[in-house]
């Protein structure tokens, strides 16, 4: 149909090709391998004499259906999309980080003892500084972690992990200890957040604020790593460590940069749980989010923009865990043995990229 | 505190009583039978899984019992955590399948997530194991506990009369009051038999640690210990290790019997098959739960397991009259003069604590014969 003689047409439609082809990889192989995973898991369901239509069925329905089904997927979005961006912005340096739980906790005890000082104080203030309290202990945990691996060569994913299990146990000692309210006697916890002090929800989503400032701190993040040079930097040093170094691009700041800052929005999930759900820090904010992050940061490839959708999915995923219980009468594991097929799939399917011709925009101009 | 009602077992009866009259006469009038029969559903939540043969499997064998009661759909579901999880577990339970009653039997549900969901839903009725419920929380909100610490002294007088070494131990998950109380109670069970024994106790700091509640439990056999009870959530760690030492065992929670075989003494366990099969029963007449109840063995709240086939002749009989003192009401674990570990005197001469004092929900020492402390 293309008027082959026109020389500008033939220009607009292999730019557009050279556009849209190569990107397409990056969403239909997730896509495929989602699709793989979940057919696996089809099989496993038949194995064990239960129905997929019914399983998939009850997914759409308790975490997609409704208002209330969205509800219930938002709300578990916010801690996902926070502990994702600690996995995913060292990863760019080539950094496997995987103790974000630990950043989560302590981020949430230092926002909770932050809320405890500032209780009188206007609360636009002490909200924020809170909130700094929170991104500052987390980032401090986290960079900590990237300063070993940088000035002593420690492995930082070991590190990080054991860190965490550091940083559960001083969480444990702190609210038992030092930061417990007198009144909380059978569930030691750090004296309750004032009204005040609390982040309601947003209008409208019967979600809390968390959620749009997890959103918008991806974005930000994205922009960071896609359209600046220091995200240009980092993107190189995570390729390629000594080339970067050759260039003589400041490698130790980098890594300790994004460590930092990874560890801030660990910390910053954990202010949103303590001041928009629960109102204090106690052995209830241990609750695995730091994990299930690695989790979402895998199946984003570690695209900060890609992370914002995986963490609906997965969240909609642990919104219909509870129905698939009720109905189905699988145990809660199920929606676990799920996310880790499709874990799989999509770690296997890295060895696809740049193996499918489809991909080029030569394939395409060439018919 | 005088608002708090406590379910007597007089009390229960005469309003069971009198329920049963007004179904009677609703009956007879053909306006009862209806609401009689109105399919009510029960939905039950558990913190951890519910064949952990510990505190979630007590309350499932209570939602097990409901479940065999005629017009009622129960709705279960385990491993939900204390975080925002409940809150939408309990709203899922409401919105799509209709549930009315709600048993979130964790203790840390109820701040902040009962009392965030229960003003949203005024017809739903939440009913939470705890005894956290104050007045000034929504009416439609229920709470209710039971004595154990009696249990754990029962377990401590078994325990007395089959301890050779005079060393018992206790694997502890958190230094809380309720767990305190029981390791006293435990203690001063066992000193009522022999007054020279000692106690013990190692603080895991987690309600669900398997590996740390089994090196406590071998370190307490190391060190001599030839009784061995717990508080943990799941005491299924704790029962095979000590029995697998050689040790005997006391229950919590549930009947371990099956883990311990022989070793296995008696068990202090929670009997929520009665209470929750009596509560479904009021709502199902028309009545209104009370807010606040709670009970100990006399109430049928708690239980002890089957005695256990190492459990000598003498410590049987000590065993069935402690408990018929205990049945009788009025029994008090901590009698004056008593000291705490630290030697600091903590009920005066003359003065004791019974089972339903307030100052035990707030205790924080543990008594004199105890080895260990709490920070």
């Amino acid at each position: 149909m293309t008027n082959v003689a026109d020389p500008l047409a033939q220009r607009s439609r292999t730019t557009g090709l050279s556009v849209i082809v190569p990107r397409s990889e990056a969403v239909l192989i997730p896509l495929a391998a989602l699709l793989a995973g979940s057919l696996a898991f089809s099989l496993f369901l038949l194995l064990v004499g239960k129905s997929p239509l019914t399983f998939f069925g009850l997914v759409w329905t308790a975490g997609f259906s409704t208002a209330f089904s969205w509800q219930n997927t938002l709300s578990q979005v916010s801690p996902l999309l926070f502990a994702a961006l600690c996995v995913a912005l060292p990863a760019r340096l080539g950094l496997v980080v995987i103790g974000g739980e630990g950043a989560i906790v302590l981020g949430g005890l230092a926002a909770a003892v932050a809320g405890a000082v500032v209780a009188g104080w206007p609360p636009a203030l002490a909200l924020g500084l809170m909130a700094l309290a929170a991104m500052a202990c987390g980032g401090g945990w986290i960079a900590t972690v990237g300063a070993l691996r940088i000035k002593r060569g420690v492995n930082e994913t070991i590190a990080s992990l054991l860190m965490a299990y550091i940083a559960i146990a001083l969480f444990n000692h702190l609210v038992e200890g030092p930061f417990r309210d007198p009144a909380s006697l059978n569930k030691p916890s750090t004296l309750p957040l004032t009204e005040s002090l609390r982040v309601g929800e947003m209008p409208l989503i019967a979600a809390h604020w968390g959620v749009l400032v997890g959103i918008l701190a991806c974005i930000a993040c994205w922009v960071l790593i896609e359209r600046t040079t220091l995200g240009f930097a980092a993107r190189i040093a995570g390729d390629n460590l000594r080339a970067a170094q050759v260039q003589g691009l400041p490698v130790g700041r980098l890594v300790i940069g994004f460590t930092a800052l990874g560890g801030a929005f660990a910390g910053l999930g954990g202010f949103f749980e303590v001041a928009a759900v629960h109102g204090s820090a106690n052995a209830s904010l241990i609750a695995g989010y730091g994990y299930t992050g690695i989790l979402v940061a895998f199946l984003a490839r570690h695209n900060p923009l890609a992370i914002i959708p995986v963490a609906i999915l997965l969240g909609g995923f642990a919104a219909s865990s509870g129905l698939i219980q009720r109905r189905m009468d699988l145990p809660d594991a199920t929606i676990l043995v799920f996310q880790g097929m499709i874990f799989v799939a999509i770690l296997l399917s890295e060895t696809a990229y740049g193996r499918f011709r489809i991909f080029t925009a030569t394939y395409w101009e060439g018919r | 505190m005088n608002d708090f009602k406590v379910l007597s077992r007089r009390t229960f009866l005469g309003s069971s009583a009198a329920l049963a009259g007004v179904s009677a006469m609703g009956g007879v009038l053909g306006a009862g039978s209806a609401l009689a029969q109105t399919p009510l559903t029960v939905g039950f939540i558990y913190v951890g899984p519910k064949d952990d043969f510990g505190y979630n499997q007590a309350h499932a064998e209570g939602a097990a019992a409901v479940k065999a009661m005629p017009g009622v759909t129960v709705l279960e579901e385990e491993n939900v955590p204390e975080s925002i999880d409940v809150q939408n577990t309990m709203e899922s339970m409401i919105n799509f399948d209709g549930a009315t009653l709600i048993f979130p039997t964790s203790f840390g549900y109820f701040n902040p997530h009962i009392l965030e969901l229960a003003p949203k839903f005024p017809n739903v009725r939440f009913q939470h194991a705890g005894g956290l419920w104050t007045p000034e929380n929504p009416a439609n909100i229920g709470s209710y506990f039971g004595y154990i610490g009696m249990g754990q002294y029962l377990n401590g007088v078994a325990a007395g009369h089959a301890s050779v070494t005079k060393k018992i131990g206790f694997v502890a998950a958190k230094p809380i009051p309720q767990v305190v109380n029981n390791i006293n109670s435990f203690l001063l069970g066992a000193r009522s038999v022999d007054p020279t024994i000692t106690c013990q106790v190692i603080f895991t700091g987690e309600w669900s640690l398997a590996v740390k509640e089994a090196e406590a439990t071998n370190a307490l056999c190391d060190q001599g210990c030839d009784v061995i009870t717990c508080h943990v959530d799941g005491p299924k760690v704790v029962c095979e290790t000590a029995a697998g030492r050689g040790a005997f065992v006391c229950g919590y929670h549930a009947d371990q019997t099956a883990l311990a075989g022989d070793k296995y003494l008696t068990g202090a366990e929670w009997n929520w098959a009665g209470v929750y099969t009596g509560m479904i029963e009021t709502v199902q007449s028309g009545g209104t739960i009370d807010n606040f109840v709670r009970g100990g063995l006399a109430e049928n709240f708690i239980k002890m397991s089957p005695l256990g086939p190492a459990v000598s002749d003498a410590g049987r009989a000590q065993f069935e009259a402690t408990k018929a003192e205990i049945m009788a009401g009025g029994f008090a674990a901590y009698k004056g003069p008593l000291k705490d570990n630290t030697g600091v005197e903590v009920v005066p001469a003359g003065a004791a604590l019974v089972e339903t004092d307030v100052a035990i929900e707030s205790i924080g020492y543990l008594v004199e014969g105890v080895l260990g402390s709490t920070s």
